[in-house]
């Protein structure tokens, strides 16, 4: 069982992006469950959705407390919720953030950190910071857990109110390629 | 309908991943429903917005129509039934409340409409979260109630209903209740079934014309019946007591459309009540609706540990499945019953009423316990089972009852 917990704001596609990963890692052949957390999502309201995969079937339909990953789409929500909540030992943190990584306080559970300024691709792509996609690509990249290929083709099943096809899969690429991944290595726990 | 686009060509089955939302709408276009009536709230539900999609791009040949709230959903609804049409809607919450007045009227009508409840808490405290409050609310009033635990089944149960609704010995509404935000909005892998083996599985609606209007045979619909004196009095018993009857016909026909959909379509659900490792269960819990994987896990880790615990899971709500259930549960020591709603005149949830009143025909009194969670969109967790799973042991070693015990109130 793998965990995946993501942090957005209304408006930025979090849920959507939850959407998107689990078809493409249906189609690579996992069992997988999407589920959102819930309230008045307004745009740029704190917005959290789950995510769990396994090699057999999910019974759980649940919110996830222990995640495996943390992936954040917005740069300054993490000020507003406590992002690591529950994060697992030796755990994933995907961020888009303009800084690099020696200026971030990389928590000490977190193994293996990935960085991506998505937020100044998402405004020449779709001229609105709308990261989910680019996020999406560096997830692949930074996990390897699921493909670009699988990831283009949940894309293409999708439907965005606002932008199109080619521009997200564009963002797929760019956010792929453009994706900075660091690994700690950290003290064993006693 | 003018222009109506041929529909597009879905010939096999095929998976796809979709919340419980869109898996209602697909079943509604597999099942060929002849119209759709809705009120077109805004934000309007995902579950509608789907239906409309469906019948702009031509998957489902239905008139949707916009009308001005709840309450004239269900009286359209009404009219396209006694005309034989296939009907469907979905609501919840505030929505049903609405609706109260023709949704009281429709069983005793002997319309096969079909209605989703995407369960969700009443009102007050304000809250937009799911809960099985609204459906448990209406749950004496006649409708067949059906409580799905995940998204297959969501899609499965609302084609299943219209068979069950339409069978000529039930002839009842039917509400397929799918738990708002984790089942509404929870997104799963999902096998849609091909639609020929939906429509062999699935004929067009076979009109009961004692039940419905024909030009040829004029009838009054819904005429006063009742009153003191005159044939009044047993009339209106006649009417009821039919209704009860077919209920209890519901049990059986529920049943046999169970096996036909595992016949033809080859899936298997359960179709009254789900034991889940009940062979040599000391102890027990009853669940109903999603929080049923959660909790089917935590019975599966607590048997690793050695407690000789099982499940079911209550899939028809009403009519009860009395002889079930107690098959079901028969040898345990205890039982501890999850809800995800209130009984406020017993002071504990309204399935763990129904599972007291229905070991009254057991030939055993095993203790019992009550666990009330999931209220308002609240989480029920592994853990939150655990706890459950612990107590209920301990009931069984102390042979008590009663008690209510609120899984959420030491969340933080």
């Amino acid at each position: 069982m793998y965990e995946l917990r993501i942090h957005g704001r209304g408006g930025q596609g979090a849920v959507l992006a939850g959407s998107i990963l689990a078809a493409a890692l249906v189609h690579e052949g996992h069992f997988v469950v999407a589920v959102p957390s819930f309230g008045f999502e307004r745009r740029g309201a704190p917005v959290t959705s789950f995510l769990r995969m396994d090699s057999r079937e999910i019974r759980q339909m649940t919110n996830i407390y222990r995640p495996d990953c943390v992936l954040c789409i917005d740069p300054t929500v993490g000020r507003a919720v406590n992002i690591f909540d529950g994060l697992r030992e030796r755990g994933t943190w995907i961020q888009t953030t303009a800084k690099p990584v020696t200026e971030l306080q990389v928590p000490e559970l977190v193994a293996t950190v990935g960085l991506l300024d998505a937020v100044p691709i998402a405004r020449e792509l779709f001229g609105r910071p709308i990261t989910n996609t680019l996020m999406l690509g560096a997830f692949a990249r930074t996990t390897g857990l699921v493909s670009l290929a699988a990831l283009r083709e949940a894309v293409r099943e999708s439907e965005f109110r606002d932008a199109g096809l080619q521009q997200n899969l564009l963002a797929l690429e760019r956010g792929f390629a453009a994706t900075v991944v660091h690994h700690f290595e950290r003290r064993v726990a006693a | 309908m003018n222009a109506v686009p041929q529909p597009q060509a879905q010939t096999e089955s095929r998976v796809l991943v979709c919340d419980g939302n869109e898996a209602a709408a697909w079943a509604v276009a597999l099942a060929r429903v002849d119209m759709v009536a809705v009120y077109p709230i805004t934000p309007q539900s995902s579950l509608v917005e789907y239906l409309a999609k469906f019948v702009a791009d031509g998957r489902l040949n239905a008139e949707i129509v916009d009308v001005e709230g709840e309450h004239s959903v269900l009286s359209v609804l009404q009219g396209a039934a006694l005309a034989g049409a296939r009907t469907y809607t979905g609501t919840c919450g505030p929505g049903l409340a609405f609706m109260f007045e023709p949704y009281l009227r429709t069983p005793g009508l002997r319309l096969p409409i079909v209605m989703s409840i995407v369960t969700r808490d009443t009102l007050t405290p304000q809250s937009v979260w799911g809960g099985h409050q609204d459906a448990m609310s209406v749950r004496e009033t006649g409708w067949i109630q059906l409580y799905c635990e995940s998204v297959q089944e969501v899609l499965d149960t609302t084609i299943m209903a219209y068979r069950i609704a339409e069978h000529r010995n039930v002839m009842l509404p039917v509400n397929v209740c799918h738990d708002g935000n984790y089942l509404s909005f929870g997104a799963a892998r999902v096998e849609l079934p091909a639609p020929a083996e939906v429509d062999r599985f699935l004929p067009p609606p076979a009109v009961h014309w004692h039940a419905a209007l024909d030009p040829e045979r004029p009838m009054a619909v819904d005429p006063l019946t009742g009153g003191a004196g005159g044939p009044g009095p047993a009339m209106f018993v006649r009417y009821r007591k039919g209704h009860c009857a077919a209920m209890q016909n519901a049990l059986s026909v529920i049943e046999s459309v169970h096996a036909d959909w595992h016949r033809i379509i080859g899936r298997r659900h359960p179709a009254l009540v789900e034991p889940y490792r009940m062979e040599g269960a000391d102890f027990a819990l009853v669940t109903i609706g999603s929080m049923s994987g959660a909790a089917k896990d935590a019975v599966d880790a607590a048997r690793e540990r050695g407690l000789a615990v099982g499940l079911v899971r209550v899939k028809t709500y009403r009519p009860f499945p009395v002889q079930a259930l107690v098959r079901a549960l028969d040898g345990v020591r205890a039982i501890g019953v999850v809800d995800r709603s209130v009984s406020f005149g017993w002071n504990c949830g309204p399935l763990y009423q129904d599972v007291l009143t229905a070991l009254q025909s057991a030939a055993a009194r095993p203790a019992t316990l009550s666990f009330i969670g999931g209220l308002a969109g609240a989480d029920l967790t592994i853990g939150h089972f655990e706890r459950a799973i612990a107590l209920t042991r301990a009931q069984a070693r102390e042979g008590r009852s009663g008690g209510v015990i609120w899984l959420n109130e030491e969340d933080r």
